[in-house]
Formats: structure tokens, C-alpha cells, sequence
């Protein structure tokens, strides 16, 4: 016990100090204050000839063009406040800025480089195709984006739904396990290692730290109290609460990108656009699936695993450690969303409430699947993915997250069990 | 450090017009959760409805407001029938999912540039919002009192306010002491033993959801009318786990919960944000900014929540006999 | 064999003259049914839990629904209460067909169910858990809540009953205490005695005797007898032999699913058919008692 106390506080250490680093930091650049970006949309293609404009206080206003590369460089002449201006008429057809609200914002900007991240995306106020493809090439576009997508909710998934099966905790703050692996990563990133190092360093840690340690320190004790599931639901939302709002005070409120392949560019592939870092993230996540599937039917722990979500008091009686399978459930869960978490950071960027937003995409993935089955999450998952990326060509892309919601609902009414679930009683 | 401007700032912000929204959410919360038992995580869906309702029917439309007070009620209703008539039969963690999920499409759909012109898209609706109710008031001039001091508009809208929950605190005094809200309470613990007594649990359900989507509709007419702005992004699941914060705290099926949870409640965050941002600004502390004050306070409102469910689930005023949880 | 009803009470007596011409064969049509089930089907899966052709319950009698683990018993008490569906059936109710009703339909049709895990609740009173019961309250709907005189004097009625039940049950010390604090045989009585306060013409008790210690099995069983006294009908599911030969009038056995047995009890225990079915799993109980020592027991059993 005192052994897990002392690597526990250990470990909680080497976290803070990291957070102190990253916080601390400041891009130590001697070169002239500027703003600057990429433009490039959700596929990952450039967007060039856009205007951003910056205004200080008094009026005087300096603006850059985007080129080829989206990269746009405004030269300010002192730090200062800012108000950065996105001219929207330059925005070519189909393109728009992901929230209204990016068109203007403040900004202070204390010397060097300041980087900011305007979100785009394609579709418009209808949804309707660009000028440029067909409907047939979007709907295999929209479906190829929906895999994708799939594969990410899938890696948020599976840990939400094993900690049900086994402990019977719907965890509220499991989107927060994402966003902490993505700030984790961003943290080692900043603090000078290549994410490519980083990432891998920051899943591990995110495994053993924010899984195994928040297992231990929070929810062991709390089952050792017998706290009854819906008290321990609330408490998940309080955790992700205090969690969200750490990262806020420590990282900021701003989205922020890793140092690397921030503004790749776009590959087209037949009818089908993305950029190499989607496709080599996707493959190493079917692989990490794969092996999640695998270790789950092969591996002693892994079965012990699915005995322990069918029924833990008679996989108790057998024999099993139940807590040792909780624990390593927590590992696994972790690892995962820190995968998804830095996944999402790549491709789109790092921002505090990332988990929150998608919290509720891998809840109606979860359930679609069936709540508890080992393998509703991955199937759930992909079926929600595709399913979000193809109601675009219907709705409007701000909106594509209804299409999730909605589809959760109609199955808690229509099939609770969800699709591979069993017929037990969900009222 | 003026600690006397510190503490006219907390209790103003404790009884205030913010706090008011909340406490009617939370009346209604404590008959929807506190009494009956259901896990109502959209209740922020209720408020939007209220505050929508006169945002649409007062700038969209051009009507009366009074006329805005009833759609409101009438939506609230219609959201409640909506909402629990698919799902009050489903266990308790699946009916929170839904609550949140439906609350969150509800907001979308609002939020959408479809709808824009009804509902203000992201905006959302922004002008004179109640004018009608602002011209009832009778008081002369702003109040500058030692420990409290507001607008004349803004104190008209508290001391409505808080007669009107006076008002709904007592109307559910009377609702759980009747035949009624034994039935209630019946349901909150085991409903098959209910149902197997002749009663049609599901209507009851349905009569308290109902009536607690109503009280949190007031919060958001109330918000609508003393902000003069609707917007879909303050209508967030985050605005309900306060509520439930707040109910928790003041102890959730004890009548006066709501009123203490909700003076308790502001008055810490407040409290401790206004100290905090003093200190600040007076350089007492400089490893902080002013922004950072917002993030700690919530940081500190999640932890609260925490240690509420953990340590003391019923609140400071809840009986542990009687608790709607499952927390030991 | 009770063939002399000089020494019973009236309840008993009449029970036992009804039944007394009654085929002891399975699906046997009784003079008076209260309920009439015909071709109930359950399954489970690829199991078949409930395949019943007909059976009938006697209106005023204690009747004992028996069988071994897995005979069905509980499912088909479950579907009669309508806390489960069937797959295909028919029942009535004072002839009223009832298949699908929801159960608190039933309940307020006059069929009121106890629970084996006994659901007394624990966070109200005795006293609220027993006016819970009462039926026709009309401060129970919403718009009258708030206008207490319409409900007051209603209120006080139903209290004064509930008093006289508790009384009965030995309950009334206990009258404003929260039932959690109750022991769990008096939590049993309570369930009992809230049932009643519904005015049920029948009373299903889903295995009463589940978990109670023997010094309140003869209670318990006294105020079952009490229940048919006042002319409301009784039928109980149950594992423990000497409850049922003790106190029932008639008897059904169920075995996978089917019935295989009516009858009285002594009747009922030496049918080779339910005793086979019974021997072929665990089951430790009376009925492997021989012929003799069953009639001895008949004699002082049932009064």
C-alpha cells in the first residue's frame, strides 16, 4: 500500500512540475511581434487569399493575405491588444469559419510570434458541395472523413465502456481523459521534444497516471465505501469540472496546435481528400483497436476482463482479481483516449474543453453499441462516425453532432440494449 | 483591501439576479429529483425555454410579454411531455445521458443558422426584453444600502424575483405534504412497490416533471428579462450540474434546500472570486491574473461537487434517511 | 383427510365445501373462479418458462402455487400481476380479461401483489407507507394537492383504518417510525398490512415465507388465514412444504412450465407425478416424508 502511495505522489510530481514547465514557457523568440496562422480546411487543404487584419487600440489596423501554404503573417509594429479580423468575403466558396463568433476576436500579444487558430469548414450554410465535386465524390469523401472519425470516437469508446462494464460507472469525465492526453503531449511538445516523441511518452504517462492513478486514488476508494453508482456519476462530473478549469488556468483558454505538422498539406487519394498525418493516425489506431480486440480475447487478463463485465461477483468467485482487471481496465481506457486526445490534437488542435464537446458522441456511441459488450464501443463508434460525416450532406456541419444525439436517443427508445447488447432490463 | 466593498459585492452577487435564475432551476429540480427522484440533467433546457419564449415572442414577433410568459409555461410544458414520455421509463444513468443529450440538440437547433431568424442563431435574441415589466416598477431610484446596492431595474427584478420564489417554495411545501407527494416520494424509492398499490406511476412522473420544468421556465423568463439578452451558448449541460451542485448543497427534498443552497452556493464563489481579484489587484498575489480567477472558481465549484457527493450527500439541511441517491 | 368442517372457522369451512367436488386434475374448473387463465405461453430465449392450458383459482380460498426451482411458478405469477408479458394468454378477473393490463390497473381492479424482497419503504413511516396503500385518495391527483379540504377528511378515515390495521398486525407502537428501522419480519407484516389497505378482493403474496425466521411463521400464517376470513381470496406462491400443507385449501403444482398437479394439499403430496418431480432436484423439504407420517400430520394441520 505505502509502495502505490509513494509512486502515486511520484508520479502526481513529475505531472506538476510538467504543467509548471509548459505554463512557464513562453516561445523564447527574439525574432519581431507578429500574428500568424494556417488557414487549411478540415480535409486539410490550404486556403489562400483569405485577409486577416489586426487592429490596436487606436485604430491604426495592419492586415496579411494568406498564400498558398494557408500561412498568414501579420508584421504588428509593438505588442499590445489587438482586435484580429477575419475579412469573411475573401473566404472562398464553400468555406466558412467553423463559429461565427472567430471573425473578430481580442487579442493580446506580448512579443515574437503569436500564433492563432481560425476554425474553417466546408459546407456552408446549406451543406451542399462546392462548386468544384459531385455529390457521389462527396458522399465518398464524407464516408472515408466518417471512418476516420469513427476510429477516433472508437479509441474514447472503448475505455468508457469497459470502466462501465466492469465497475458499473458511467464516467462523465472520460472526455477529459482526452483532453488531458492531448495537453500532456502538448506540454512534452513545448517543452522541446518532437511530438513524435511526445505523443508516445504522453500516452504512456496518461495510462498509468490519469488512468491506474485516478482509479486508485478516487474510485477504489470510493467502491471500498460502497458509494452507490449515481453518487459516483456525480462525482465524475464534478471531477471533469475541476479538471476542465485546471487545464484552463494552466494552459489558457485559447486552442493551441502542436509545434509539428501543424498546416500539412492535403493528399487527394481518387475521390477522397485527407492529409498523410489522418491516414497514418487512422492506421495506428486500427491498430491499437486491433490490439485492444485481441489482448481482449486472447490474453488472460483480457478475458478475466470480459468475465468481470459480465458479472463481477461471480468472476470474483472464480477467482479472478477483480481489482487487478479494474486497474488494468483504467490503464487501457487511458492510454486509448490519450491516443484519441492527441489524435484530435493533430488534426484539428488542442483546446480545454475538446472532451467535453465530444463527450456526448462517445456516449451515443457507447450505447448504440450496447452499454458494457466489449465490442459495441468499436462497432458503435464507427457506425456514429460515418453516420455524423453523411448527415453533413443534409444538415449543416455546425449542427452534425445532432445527428449523434439524436440517433442515442431513438436507440435508448427503440433498442436500449443497443445493438449487440443483451435484453436486460435499461428501466 | 476594502473588505467592506468585498462584502457588499458577494451579497449582492448571493441574492441577486443570477442567483435567482438558479434558484429556480433548483425548486424545480427538488421536485423533479429531490422529491420524485428522476434524474433530470436537462433542466437547463427548461430555463432556455422560458428565456427563448420571451426573447422570440417579444423581439421575433413583436407581442406583449405577458403573452411571452405563457408560451413559455406552455413550452416548458411541451418539453417536459416531449421529453419524459419516451424516456421516464429508462434506468437512472441512461435518463441523465438522454436529459443531456436532449438538452444539447435543443441548444444546436437553436443555435443553427436555420432557425436564425426566430431564435438570433448565435447570437441570440438581444434588445428590449420585457419592457413591459420594467415599466411596472415602482421603485424611485437605486439603491446604495451599506452591505448591498443595485440598480433600480435590477433590484425591481430581485424583489420580484424572490417574492416569486417565495411564492413556488411554498407551493411546494404544500405539493409534498399532500396525498400527492407521498406518492411521489413512493416512486423516488421503489416504484414497483407504488405500482403494485394502484397508482400510475408514470403520470406522477410525468405531473413532476411538468411542474418542475415550469418553476426553472420562471428563471429563464426572469433571465431574459433582467439581461435583456438570450443567448444558446449560456444554456449549457454546465448551467444544470450547478443546479444540482446548489440542490445538493442546501440538502435536495428538504423544502428550503433550494433558498439555502443557492445563497450558500453564490455567496462562497462570489465571495471567494471577489477576495481573490483583490488580492490581485492589489498585488497581493502575482503568480495569478484577473482571468484566472473565473477558471479557479470553477475549478473549486467541481471539487465542491466532489466532496458534497463523497462526504456529505444530503446537503447541510438533508436527512440521510431520506436520501434520493444511492450515496452511503 | 379434513372431510369434517364442524371445527373450522367459516372462511376455511366454505373454502374446503366448494372445493370439495372438484377434480384433482390440472386445468380443473372450480365452482366460484375469481381468475380464468387460458393458454399462457413464456418463453425465454429457447427456454419455456410458463405453458400453461388452463387453470382456475378459487374465489375465497387460500390456494398454494408450488413446484421446484425453474417449474415457472414465479413467471407465471409475474404475468398474472402483470409485471411481465406473455408471449400468447388470455386471463380474467371477476371475468374481465386482463391479459396486458398494466399492474397498477390490476391493483386497482382489486389484485394486489406483495414482493418477495420485501419493498416496505424504508425512507417513509409506517404510517405513510400504510396511507400510501389506501385507494381513492384524492389528494393524490395533482390539482387537489394544493386545496387540502378536499382531501382532509379522507386523509383522517384512511388514518383510523391504517391504525386498526397496524393494531391487528401488531404494528401501531411502531406507527411514526421510518420502516427502515423495522425488523424484516415486521417490514413482512407491513407489506401485508399495506396491501390490505388497498381492499383487495385478492391477495398474491410472492413467497412470504422467503427469509423469515420461524418465530413469526405461525404470525405470519394467522394473518393469511385472517385475509381468507374476511373473504378476500389468497394465492401464494411458496417453497416451504409445511406452509402450504398447513394453510392452503387447494394446491397447483407447476414443473417445467406446465401444471402438473391440483388438488388439496395432502392430496397433492402423494401424487407420485409430484413427488417425482420434486426428487428429481435439491429440494430438502417435508415431501419426502412417507404416506404415514403425511396423514398423522393432516390431522392437527389444517384448522
Amino acid at each position: 500500500m505505502l509502495r502505490a502511495v509513494r509512486l502515486t505522489l511520484g508520479v502526481l510530481l513529475l505531472t506538476s512540475i510538467a504543467f509548471l514547465i509548459s505554463g512557464g514557457l513562453s516561445p523564447a523568440n527574439a525574432a519581431e511581434t507578429t500574428i500568424t496562422g494556417t488557414l487549411s480546411t478540415p480535409a486539410g487543404v490550404a486556403v489562400s487569399g483569405v485577409v486577416v487584419s489586426a487592429t490596436d487600440a487606436g485604430g491604426v489596423s495592419v492586415s496579411g493575405t494568406s498564400d498558398e501554404k494557408g500561412i498568414f503573417l501579420i508584421p504588428l509594429p509593438a505588442g499590445g491588444t489587438y482586435t484580429v479580423e477575419i475579412d469573411v468575403s475573401t473566404l472562398p466558396d464553400g468555406v466558412t469559419l467553423n463559429n461565427e463568433a472567430d471573425a473578430s476576436r481580442s487579442l493580446l500579444v506580448l512579443g515574437g510570434e503569436k500564433k492563432i487558430i481560425i476554425g474553417l469548414s466546408e459546407g456552408g450554410e446549406s451543406g451542399i458541395a462546392t462548386a468544384d465535386s459531385g455529390t457521389s465524390e462527396r458522399v465518398i469523401q464524407l464516408f472515408l472523413d466518417g471512418i476516420l472519425f469513427g476510429l477516433v470516437i472508437a479509441l474514447g469508446a472503448v475505455g468508457l465502456n469497459l470502466v462501465f462494464g466492469t465497475t458499473g460507472l458511467t464516467n462523465f469525465s472520460h472526455g477529459e481523459l482526452l483532453t488531458l492526453g492531448a495537453f500532456t503531449a502538448l506540454a512534452f511538445n513545448t517543452a522541446g521534444l518532437n511530438i513524435i516523441i511526445a505523443a508516445p511518452i504522453a500516452i504512456v504517462f496518461a495510462a498509468f497516471v490519469y488512468g491506474w492513478g485516478q482509479n486508485r486514488i478516487l474510485w477504489r476508494p470510493l467502491r471500498r465505501r460502497k458509494t452507490g453508482l449515481i453518487a459516483a456519476m456525480i462525482v465524475s462530473i464534478g471531477l471533469a469540472i475541476f479538471l476542465r478549469y485546471t487545464l484552463v488556468l494552466f494552459f489558457g483558454g485559447a486552442p493551441e496546435s502542436y509545434k509539428q505538422f501543424a498546416g500539412q498539406a492535403g493528399i487527394a487519394l481518387g475521390p477522397f481528400n485527407t492529409t498523410p498525418k489522418a491516414l497514418i493516425l487512422g492506421a495506428l489506431a486500427v491498430i491499437a483497436l486491433a490490439a485492444t480486440v485481441i489482448w481482449l480475447q486472447r490474453s488472460r487478463i483480457g478475458k478475466a476482463t470480459r468475465a468481470v463485465s459480465d458479472n463481477p461477483a461471480l468472476a470474483s468467485a472464480t477467482g479472478i482479481d477483480v481489482e487487478r482487471v479494474i486497474s488494468v481496465v483504467w490503464i487501457i481506457g487511458a492510454g486509448l483516449a490519450a491516443f484519441a486526445g492527441i489524435y484530435l490534437g493533430l488534426t484539428q488542435n488542442t483546446v480545454w474543453n475538446m472532451g467535453q464537446r465530444i463527450l456526448l458522441v462517445l456516449f451515443a456511441a457507447v450505447i448504440l453499441g450496447g452499454l458494457g459488450t466489449i465490442y459495441g464501443a468499436i462497432v458503435g463508434a464507427m457506425v456514429v462516425g460515418i453516420f455524423i460525416q453523411m448527415t453533413t450532406l443534409f444538415i449543416p456541419t455546425e449542427m452534425k453532432t445532432v445527428g449523434a444525439l439524436f440517433l442515442m436517443i431513438l436507440i435508448l427508445l427503440v433498442r436500449p440494449q443497443g445493438l449487440l447488447g443483451r435484453k436486460e432490463r435499461v428501466g | 483591501m476594502d473588505f467592506g466593498q468585498i462584502l457588499s459585492l458577494t451579497i449582492t452577487q448571493a441574492v441577486g439576479v443570477t442567483a435567482l435564475i438558479y434558484l429556480f432551476a433548483a425548486i424545480g429540480l427538488n421536485v423533479q429529483f429531490g422529491y420524485t427522484g428522476l434524474l433530470n440533467f436537462g433542466q437547463v433546457a427548461f430555463v432556455a425555454a422560458g428565456a427563448y419564449a420571451v426573447g422570440v415572442i417579444v423581439l421575433t414577433f413583436d407581442l406583449s410579454l405577458w403573452l411571452a410568459i405563457v408560451v413559455g409555461l406552455i413550452s416548458s410544458t411541451l418539453l417536459a411531455l416531449l421529453l419524459g414520455i419516451p424516456t421516464l421509463r429508462l434506468r437512472a444513468d441512461y435518463l441523465a445521458i438522454v436529459t443531456i443529450a436532449a438538452s444539447e440538440l435543443l441548444r444546436l437547433l437553436v443555435r443553427s443558422i436555420a432557425f436564425k431568424d426566430v431564435f438570433g442563431g448565435a447570437q441570440g435574441l438581444n434588445g428590449k426584453l420585457g419592457q413591459e415589466f420594467h415599466d411596472l416598477n415602482p421603485l424611485p431610484t437605486d439603491i446604495t444600502l451599506p452591505l448591498l446596492s443595485w440598480s433600480r431595474q435590477d433590484l425591481w427584478v430581485v424583489i420580484v424575483g424572490w417574492t416569486l420564489a417565495f411564492i413556488f417554495t411554498a407551493l411546494v411545501w404544500g405539493l409534498v405534504r399532500s396525498p400527492w407527494g407521498r406518492v411521489v416520494k413512493g416512486i423516488r424509492e421503489d416504484e414497483d412497490a407504488v405500482v403494485s398499490l394502484g397508482k400510475n406511476v408514470f403520470v406522477y412522473k410525468l405531473q413532476a416533471l411538468v411542474i418542475g420544468g415550469g418553476i426553472a421556465a420562471f428563471g429563464g423568463i426572469l433571465w431574459a428579462i433582467a439581461k435583456q439578452s438570450v443567448q444558446p451558448d449560456t444554456f449549457q449541460p454546465d448551467f444544470t450540474f450547478f443546479v444540482f451542485t446548489i440542490l445538493l448543497l442546501g440538502g435536495a427534498a428538504r423544502v428550503f434546500g433550494p433558498i439555502v443552497g443557492t445563497i450558500i452556493f453564490w455567496f462562497l464563489l462570489a465571495g471567494f472570486g471577489e477576495v481573490l481579484s483583490s488580492l490581485i489587484n492589489n498585488g497581493y498575489i502575482d503568480f495569478l491574473t484577473a482571468t484566472d480567477v473565473g477558471s479557479i472558481r470553477f475549478m473549486l465549484m467541481g471539487l465542491g461537487l466532489m466532496l458534497l457527493m463523497i462526504f456529505r450527500p444530503q446537503g447541510i439541511f438533508g436527512d440521510r434517511r431520506e436520501l434520493a441517491l444511492d450515496a452511503r | 383427510m379434513p372431510a369434517n368442517t364442524e371445527n373450522m372457522a367459516p372462511g376455511r369451512a366454505a373454502a374446503v365445501q366448494a372445493l370439495r367436488d372438484v377434480d384433482r386434475l390440472p386445468g380443473a374448473p372450480k365452482p366460484d373462479p375469481i381468475v380464468i387463465v387460458d393458454n399462457v405461453h413464456r418463453q425465454f430465449g429457447g427456454l419455456t418458462a410458463v405453458d400453461v392450458a388452463h387453470v382456475e383459482i378459487q374465489r375465497g380460498a387460500i390456494t398454494a402455487l408450488i413446484g421446484p426451482n425453474g417449474a415457472g411458478k414465479t413467471t407465471l405469477f409475474n404475468l398474472l400481476t402483470g409485471f411481465d408479458k406473455p408471449d400468447t394468454g388470455e386471463w380474467t378477473f371477476n371475468k374481465k380479461p386482463i391479459a396486458g393490463t398494466p399492474p397498477y390497473r390490476l391493483a386497482r381492479m382489486g389484485m394486489v401483489r406483495t414482493f418477495q424482497l420485501t419493498k416496505a419503504l424504508s425512507r417513509m413511516t409506517v404510517m405513510d407507507n400504510m396511507l400510501l396503500g389506501a385507494s381513492g385518495q384524492s389528494g393524490e391527483r395533482v390539482l387537489n394537492a394544493l386545496l387540502p379540504f378536499t382531501w382532509k377528511a379522507q386523509e383522517r378515515a384512511n388514518t383510523n383504518r391504517a391504525m386498526e390495521l397496524l393494531a391487528r398486525f401488531t404494528l401501531d407502537a411502531k406507527v411514526d417510525d421510518f420502516a427502515g428501522s423495522l425488523s424484516g419480519g415486521q417490514r413482512k407484516l407491513l407489506e401485508m398490512a399495506r396491501a390490505l389497505m388497498v381492499g383487495p378482493e385478492i391477495v398474491m403474496l410472492d413467497e412470504p415465507m422467503a427469509g423469515v425466521n420461524p418465530a413469526l411463521t405461525q404470525s405470519l400464517l394467522g394473518h393469511i388465514k385472517n385475509i381468507r376470513e374476511e373473504g378476500t381470496t389468497v394465492l401464494f406462491v411458496e417453497h416451504d412444504m409445511d406452509m402450504v400443507h398447513d394453510i392452503s385449501d387447494w394446491v397447483i403444482v407447476m414443473a417445467q412450465g406446465h401444471i402438473i398437479a391440483e388438488g388439496p394439499p395432502d392430496v397433492v403430496m402423494k401424487d407420485s407425478q409430484v413427488i417425482e418431480a420434486y426428487l428429481g432436484s435439491r429440494h430438502g423439504s417435508a415431501l419426502t416424508a412417507d404416506g404415514a407420517s403425511l396423514t398423522t400430520d393432516s390431522q392437527g394441520g389444517n384448522t
